[in-house]
């Protein structure tokens, strides 16, 4: 049913590489997926495996140097973004594209009433006059939960607390309704209790906005109830995209199934320890040759250590780059 | 006793009360810092009084007054008729402190205007942008702050001295002196500036608040304005505070060096330049115009120390 939808946004072979004194940096090594209206899809992976910068490659707010996006395309309604200028892309984040940050601490201008921050992208983007965007931004918060809107325009972000300050980066984001909307690791920095109300919001907001949703995140425990598709990452790759249900029951690449191990579940036995991954994730400096993950990988064969594996559908909506069958551990 | 006498209902209300005060904003956090800040208030009021002397006291002496030369009267020591005494072509020295007064705060102020603007234009560029702008722009300044900043004031003041047509503003006709002498200070004291806030821009621009603000599609130059800039007020606040000081020096210099405000337009610095041939003679020549500009740029100077400490986003003291 949902693949019936039209294609919002298509991603293929999507690179971006960072020139550091240190040597460069490939952080996103030929990523490709398709988002489809109204879809949720979650991109999942551990910290520096190129999600945000993946993500932040979309928009084009890389910064440039050091950053360098050399090679893909990225097309939002069949035209190609990544060739638009500057000004153009400015009319699409925002007003087409909404993205919420990891840490609402941070992602607020601290010296900026709540008010001028939120009525911004209204001016901007729809041209709205000072009253009319006072009052849309008063419906806006009162959308996402927050009481007493009215009082809370003159306010500073200091005042608010992080649970607070990441609903009004929410407001900020759905502030034009865009059609997509990229989520950051936007609970990361929260409590639990504060997490679960944002992705509780996030999900109305989806339903109520009929909008798409990039939700980044390390967590697949926040993903399982609300996402659509997963997109596993590592090292700059997209190693698994499978239906999130699919996903969890049938974990075919050897990374997936190891995110899984470490995630602890309240249907597992108490006693049991959870299982971590051994080494630690690839230095980016050097461009791998080979699979990424064979020196941390419990399947590993020979053809790992001198070939990575491309993009290979293995079911029904659900690919894997493996050259190994995780079933019988035997090359497939 | 006093317990019993207090229900708990009471007490209660009372907290209550204390939590429903809104919470103060920055400004009215900068305003307490800023009350408990005793020098700092010593020099507002003394820079209050300065210009209240300034632009008051025309109200009861007349510019006429001022520039009446009477030879008879030269060089006569504070009476009752002149407090401060006459110059040497016998004008009232009281008079002159006032309208000098006039002139030497508004080259101070509008010299500053100037140099902020040109100083947040350029150092905003260079820290923003980065790359070859950055170069481009701070080797200008790097050569500018090389040149000795007197010598640059002199021969710009020679060379543009006399070309610029005299201006009426606020009832009052200025010398096209007073213009050249405020751009020149303008445009020779900006380096400073333009290096604090391209400081500033270069670690504030890495916030995450600034890559909030592209993702909703602000533009470069709202950014670097209504988003960076008002972040990096305060110490733009306060070298734009020294600044007034700086030029208030600078115009007495060059005017003293004969160079500045031509008379019989006065300025506290010309009539130190006009006082030389008496320092022994007629310590009042000096003495009053003197004085005044200590005053001034002690006090300004006290102000913005009391700013630095008042605007300090870091600073916890309530």
């Amino acid at each position: 049913m949902m693949t019936t939808k039209p294609v919002l946004l298509e991603v293929s072979d999507l690179r971006t590489r960072f020139h550091t004194p240190e040597g460069t940096i490939f952080a996103v090594n030929g990523i490709s997926f398709r988002l489809h209206e109204g879809e949720t899809v979650a991109i999942v992976g551990e910290s520096g495996c190129g999600k945000s910068v993946s993500m932040m490659s979309l928009l084009k707010l890389i910064p440039v140097p050091p950053g360098e996006i050399y090679s893909g395309n990225v097309k939002y309604r069949g035209k190609d973004i990544l060739q638009k200028p500057e000004e153009e892309m400015e009319q699409i984040r925002g007003r087409e594209i909404g993205m919420v940050f990891q840490d609402p601490m941070t992602s607020l201008n601290p010296v900026l009433t709540i008010g001028r921050q939120l009525t911004e992208p209204l001016r901007t983007h729809l041209g709205m006059e000072r009253d009319m965007a006072n009052r849309r931004a008063i419906e806006l918060l009162q959308m996402v939960g927050i009481s007493d809107p009215e009082r809370h325009l003159q306010d500073y972000p200091h005042q608010f607390s992080g649970g607070m300050r990441q609903r009004v980066m929410i407001a900020m984001a759905l502030a034009c309704a865009p059609s997509l909307l990229i989520a950051d690791e936007p609970t990361t920095a929260l409590d639990v209790t504060i997490q679960a109300q944002i992705v509780e919001l996030i999900t109305k907001m989806r339903d109520m906005l009929k909008m798409a949703i990039i939700w980044i995140t390390h967590d697949l425990g926040v993903v399982a109830g609300m996402a659509d598709r997963v997109i596993v990452m590592y090292a700059g790759y997209i190693v698994e995209e499978a239906a999130v249900d699919d996903l969890y029951d049938n974990p075919s690449h050897p990374y997936t199934i190891a995110l899984l191990e470490a995630l602890p579940r309240v249907d597992r036995r108490r006693d049991s320890r959870l299982k971590s991954i051994a080494g630690s994730p690839p230095n980016l400096l050097v461009e791998p040759h080979g699979c990424p993950f064979a020196p941390r990988c419990e399947f590993v064969i020979e053809r790992c250590r001198v070939e990575n594996p491309a993009l290979e559908n293995i079911a029904q909506g659900h690919s894997i780059t493996c050259w190994v069958d995780v079933k019988t551990g035997k090359p497939r | 006793m006093i317990m019993e006498s207090t229900s708990p209902n009471q007490l209660v209300a009372l907290n209550m009360e204390g939590l429903d005060t809104p919470p103060l904003t920055l400004s009215q956090l900068a305003w307490r810092r800023f009350r408990r800040h005793r020098m700092a208030m010593f020099g507002a009021i003394v820079l209050a009084l300065l210009f209240l002397y300034s632009f008051g006291g025309s109200l009861v002496l007349s510019e006429s007054y001022a520039n009446h030369t009477d030879t008879s009267l030269r060089i006569m020591s504070p009476s009752a008729e002149h407090l401060f005494g006459t110059d040497s072509v016998g004008r009232d020295i009281l008079a002159r402190t006032i309208y000098g007064g006039q002139i030497s705060l508004l080259i101070g102020l509008t010299a500053v205007v100037i140099e902020t603007f040109m100083g947040i234009l350029i150092g905003a560029l260079a820290g923003y942008y980065g790359g070859w702008i950055d170069s481009l722009l701070m080797r200008i300044t790097e050569a500018m702050l090389n040149i000795p900043e007197i010598f640059l004031l002199i021969v710009m003041a020679k060379f543009f001295g006399g070309k610029i047509p005299e201006i009426e503003f606020i009832g009052r006709t200025f010398s096209g002196s007073v213009i050249v002498i405020v751009v020149i200070i303008g445009i020779t004291s900006w380096m400073y500036l333009a290096r604090i806030v391209r400081a500033q821009f270069l670690s504030l621009k890495e916030n995450e608040f600034v890559l909030a603000a592209h993702a909703t599609g602000t533009s470069n130059v709202q950014i670097i304005f209504l988003h960076i800039l008002p972040n990096s007020m305060a110490p733009i606040v306060v070298s734009a505070t020294l600044g007034v000081a700086n030029a208030i020096l600078a115009e007495a210099y060059i005017s003293f060096l004969g160079l500045g405000v031509q008379p019989p337009t006065a300025t506290w610095g010309n009539m130190l330049d006009g006082a030389t041939n008496y320092l022994e003679s007629a310590p009042w020549l000096w003495f009053f115009p003197g004085l005044l500009i200590l005053l001034t740029v002690l006090s300004i100077n006290f102000l913005g120390d009391g700013l630095r400490d008042a605007l300090d986003p870091r600073s916890r003291a309530i």
